[in-house]
Formats: structure tokens, sequence, C-alpha cells
């Protein structure tokens, strides 16, 4: 199971708290999955500060660990200051870091990812950072001071699952004591479970399963997924093998 | 002698509980110390549509069966309903929403450009698809509620400023977020809306537009006036309105009809909606009071199931299916 900032983590699955059609369905969706973490957004979901308390109450009330995030900031600054609330709220040095560089497909800013991670791990945050799958990137941010790394499957909420799995293998294999956590894009569990094979740590998601027809249910079908997955990695996977084209002859064929 | 209830709040919760308690013969008083109908009640925001089927595609079944006596209800208390249906639209690049609308929305019919042109010609060049749902309907909240309290004056019902000193009859809360303090597992969902006048635009029915994150309506009032709604934030903030907030409504509408660009602003309007952890609404007995509350984004469309049901409960000793609770000491 993974860990995090020295923390051990129950589950591989970490759940967004957007969208669902009820706290009570929520709140279900996590006890069926069995996720560990609950991202939460201080600035979209709620009003911020006070307002939202009755919704916070809820979310401590999954007794899963808290990771507050900064989706909606769209600079370095905002986004340095939009963690200094959520550490005041939710009373953690967790910090899911997003800085968007694009508004219309919420596409991390590299750029002002790095300046806002290098301030906060200063500040003695303990940054998640949402980034792209840039290897150069990755290494920017481990210099920094992230001891996590979360790459983007696919853009945020269009359920497109890994684009680019060289990319993401290529992290893996570059970053094998870096806890690897798939954050955004995935849309089916069998995307989830793709993840886990290739030896990622975690995956994040939150439409995917807010926004199914059944929430509850996806939410367990994600849980079983990115079990299965984790279990292949771990098993050491056989390597394809092409027998559509014939090496040699085959022996015995005169015989048919 | 007849049965007599106090009711606590004159919003569209305590004006619906009042209407079918009096229909059947009880006195009934109306207690609110915001006076008639006003921009302090949460439902003054509300966009009025009587749309179960549109409802159910994130909500529970129970609030798409209950919904749906609402239009039939409202009108025999006199109230202007328009049975006209709902539009339902996406932008080009977001057609998987319409597919998906259309899965969870059974009875949403699907239409074509022209067919589109045939009920909303103004929006037909923006959308090569639509689906309509025939069966909703909407009113105007404001006037719904102003009408429907002078009905009930004239029908007998008291309203009043403060409760008496003595009160006789059984206390029905119907405060909204403002019952906060004796129902702790009500919490306000925050809303923002805008109205605006744009007599280029002529819709006949609530359109929607579906969006991955800035989800809009459009509810014509006449006159060139039209509802904007509306946001959906976990807060129980009830004043402020983000300008993120009114731009992507802004966006939204602009986007859906061009014309909306040169509309006037006349109202953003803010409030938090109260609902309860399942989002569906409450009757609760706690000691000898009666709440009804959690109406969420459904004032309209449920505020009548809530008032038919407490009506069977005080008056026939029926008790609700659903939605009811019963927290007294036994």
């Amino acid at each position: 199971m993974p860990v995090f900032y020295g923390k051990d983590i129950p589950s591989r699955l970490m759940l967004g708290t957007a969208q669902y059609p009820s706290p009570a369905i929520l709140a279900e969706a996590f006890r069926q999955s069995g996720a560990g973490i609950a991202t939460v957004s201080l600035r979209r979901e709620a009003g911020g500060e006070r307002a939202g308390q009755a919704f916070w109450s809820l979310i401590e009330e999954l007794g899963v660990a808290v990771l507050p995030n900064t989706a909606g900031c769209h600079s370095a600054r905002e986004a340095v200051t939009t963690a200094r609330m959520a550490r005041e709220l939710f009373e953690t040095n967790w910090i899911k870091l997003e800085v968007i560089g694009h508004a219309d497909t919420l596409q991390p800013d590299p750029f002002g990812l790095l300046e806002a991670a290098a301030q906060l791990c200063a500040e003695g945050f303990e940054v998640f950072p949402y980034c792209t799958e840039d290897l150069v990137l990755c290494e920017r941010l481990v210099e920094a001071g992230c001891k996590v790394l979360m790459p983007w499957g696919a853009p945020i909420g269009t359920g497109l699952g890994l684009n680019n799995i060289y990319g993401l293998r290529s992290l893996r294999a570059h970053f094998p004591d870096i806890p690897l956590v798939v954050d955004a894009g995935l849309g089916l569990p069998s995307q989830a479970a793709r993840a886990m094979e290739l030896g990622y740590d975690a995956v994040l998601l939150n439409t995917a399963v807010a926004r199914a027809g059944d929430p509850v249910a996806m939410a367990r079908g994600f849980a079983r997924a990115v079990e299965a997955g984790a279990l292949a990695a771990k098993a050491d996977p056989m390597d394809p093998r092409d027998m559509a084209a014939p090496s040699t002859p085959v022996l015995g064929k005169a015989f048919l | 002698m007849s049965a007599r209830f106090d009711i606590l709040g004159g919003g569209v919760c305590g004006l619906a509980m009042a209407a079918e308690l009096a229909s059947r013969g009880a006195e009934v008083t109306v207690t609110d110390p915001a006076g008639p109908p006003g921009d302090h009640a949460c439902s003054w925001w509300a966009g009025g549509m009587l749309a179960p089927d549109c409802e159910g595609v994130s909500a529970e079944p129970e609030v798409v069966r209950q919904g749906r006596r609402a239009a039939d209800w409202w009108e025999a208390q006199g109230a202007r309903v328009a049975r006209e249906g709902t539009i339902v639209v996406a932008l080009r690049r977001d057609q998987g929403e319409l597919a998906t609308f259309a899965r969870r929305a059974p009875g949403a019919v699907s239409l074509d450009r022209d067919g589109l042109a045939a009920l909303e010609p103004q929006i037909a060049d923006q959308f090569s698809a639509a689906l309509f749902l025939p069966d909703e309907a909407h009113l105007a909240p404001r006037e719904t509620l102003t009408a429907l309290r002078a009905r009930l004056a004239r029908a007998g019902v008291t309203f009043q400023g403060a409760l008496g000193g003595a009160r006789e009859g059984q206390v029905i809360d119907c405060r909204g977020l403002a019952a906060r303090d004796r129902l702790p597992d009500l919490r306000g969902v925050k809303g923002e809306m805008l109205v605006v006048r744009s007599p280029d635009v002529t819709l006949s029915r609530p359109v929607r537009l579906l969006h991955p994150r800035f989800p809009l309506y459009i509810v014509p009032r006449g006159d060139g006036i039209f509802m904007l709604g509306a946001t959906q934030l976990e807060s129980g903030e009830r004043h402020r309105a983000t300008l993120r907030s009114v731009m992507e409504l802004m966006n939204a509408a602009y986007a859906l009809h061009p014309a909306f660009g040169e509309a006037e602003l006349l109202e953003i309007g803010v409030d938090a909606r109260p609902a309860f952890p399942d989002n569906q609404p409450r009757l609760r007995r706690i000691g000898d009071r009666i709440y009804a509350n959690g109406l969420f984004r459904h004032g309209f469309l449920l505020a009548p199931a809530l008032a038919r049901m407490s009506a069977d409960l005080l008056l026939e000793g029926k008790t609700p299916e659903v939605w009811y609770e019963d927290h007294r000491e036994r």
C-alpha cells in the first residue's frame, strides 16, 4: 500500500469529493470503495472558510485522510495563498497543488506549478503536484522538494484514460522510489487497472465516479480494478508473445 | 372544532403547507417576521421549473415520483403554470453529455435541428440536436408566491410577523435554513442566479445547456425577462455572488444564444438552499413540533408533496411512506 510523506494509506484509490448527486451518495461511494484519501477543493466546491463548514464536517466523518487541493487556481501566487488557507482549515501540511494553465482544458501550468511547489515545500508543506507526464518537469518538482508526483492520465474530466503510456512508464522507470499517482482523466476501471499494472502506487479520480449513473457501484468497480492491477504488477506479469508468425517450421507438421 | 396550525416561515414550503391544510378545512396561521414573500426567502430566487424528468438525472427516483404531481397542484392553487416542456441542448463538443442525459431521462424525445426549430426557432441555428421533455412545466416563483399568499389571506389564513403569546395550534416549522439550530444535519447549498432583460430573445420554455463544468438553465419570465441559473456550491453563504460564478453563467448564456450578449443585467441573486445529506426533503417530528425542510433545489417541485404528506399525517393520521422521521422519545 502507498506511503505518502511517511503516512501509510490503506488503499490505492483516492477519490475527489465534487459533483456527486448528494453528500449521502458521496459517503456511500467512499465506504463501498474503501478509498483512503479524499481530496477537497477549497475554492471551487465551497465559498471557502467557514461557510462550507457543514460540507467539511461531512467529509471529516468519512474517516479518511483529507488532501485539500488548489483546484481553480490559475497562478502560483493564488495557489500558494489557497494552500495556506487550506492548512489552517484542515490542519494538515498536505496539499494537492494544482496550477491551471489553460482555463478550458484545465491543463496544468508547469512553470507556475514548479514555482508554487518550491515555495510551498520551503514553507513546510507536503506537496502532491498535479503535473503532466513530462520527465523534466517531474525531475524539477522532485528537486524542489516534492516526494510524490501526480501526473495526469488525460485532461481533467475527460475520461479518456492513459493518453501517454510511454511517458507514464518512463516516469515509473526514472523515479522508482517516488510514489506516483495517476491523477485525472480516468473514466473506466480498466484504465485504473492499467495504471496499476504500470507500477503506479495509486490513482486519483472524481468525475468517473461522481457522474456515473450509479456512483456507488462505479466506486466499487474502481476499487476492484485497482486491486486487480496492483496484484498483477506485484505478480510479475508475462511478456506478450507473438505467435502469429512462426519463426521455425512447426515440428511434426508432416504427420497432419 | 377544526384543527389549528401555526406555520413558521412564509416561503414556498410554508405557503404550500398553509394552502394544503387550509384547503382541508384547518385553521392556519403563518408567522414570518420578514413579512410577505421577498428576497429574504430562498424560493424568491428559484427557477420555478417543474421538471421532474430533468431533475431525475441527478436526483433520487422518489424526487421524480413526488414531483410529477407538482404542476397539477400549483394549477389547483390558481398559479399560472406553463406546460411547455423543457428543451435540453449541449454544445457540439459536449454531445456526450446529451447522450448521457437522454439515457438517464426516460421520456426525453430526441429532436433534430428542424424539430428544435419548430419549438424554439431562435436557438436552432446553434444546435443540430436537442432533447425535449414534453411533460414538464414552469411557473414564475415571485408572482406565484405573492398570489398564493393573497389567495390564502382571502381564504381566512392569518399572516403575522411574530408568534402570539398563547399558541393553540400544532407548530409546523418551515423556516428553511433558519431552522439549522434545530436541525443539525441541515446545510446550505449556495446558488447564484441572474435576471436579465433581453427583448431580442424569444424562448417559450426553459432551456437547459449541458456542460461538463458550467451547466446553465434559462427560464423565460415573459416580457423579454429571463432568469439564468444557477450555480451549486457547498456553502451556506447567502450574500456574496462571485465574479467567477456570474461570469460562468453569462458565458453559458452567451453560448446558448449570442443575443444574450446584449441583455440588460437586472439582478444578481444569491441564496443558499436548505438541504439534508441525501438532498431529499424531510418531514421530521421532534418533540411536539413538525419540521418540513430540506427542499434543496426542488422547492416548487416538492413543497406540494411535503404539504400533502403533512396534511395526511396531521389531519388523517396517515404516516407518510417516504421522507418522514419521528424523533420523539418513545
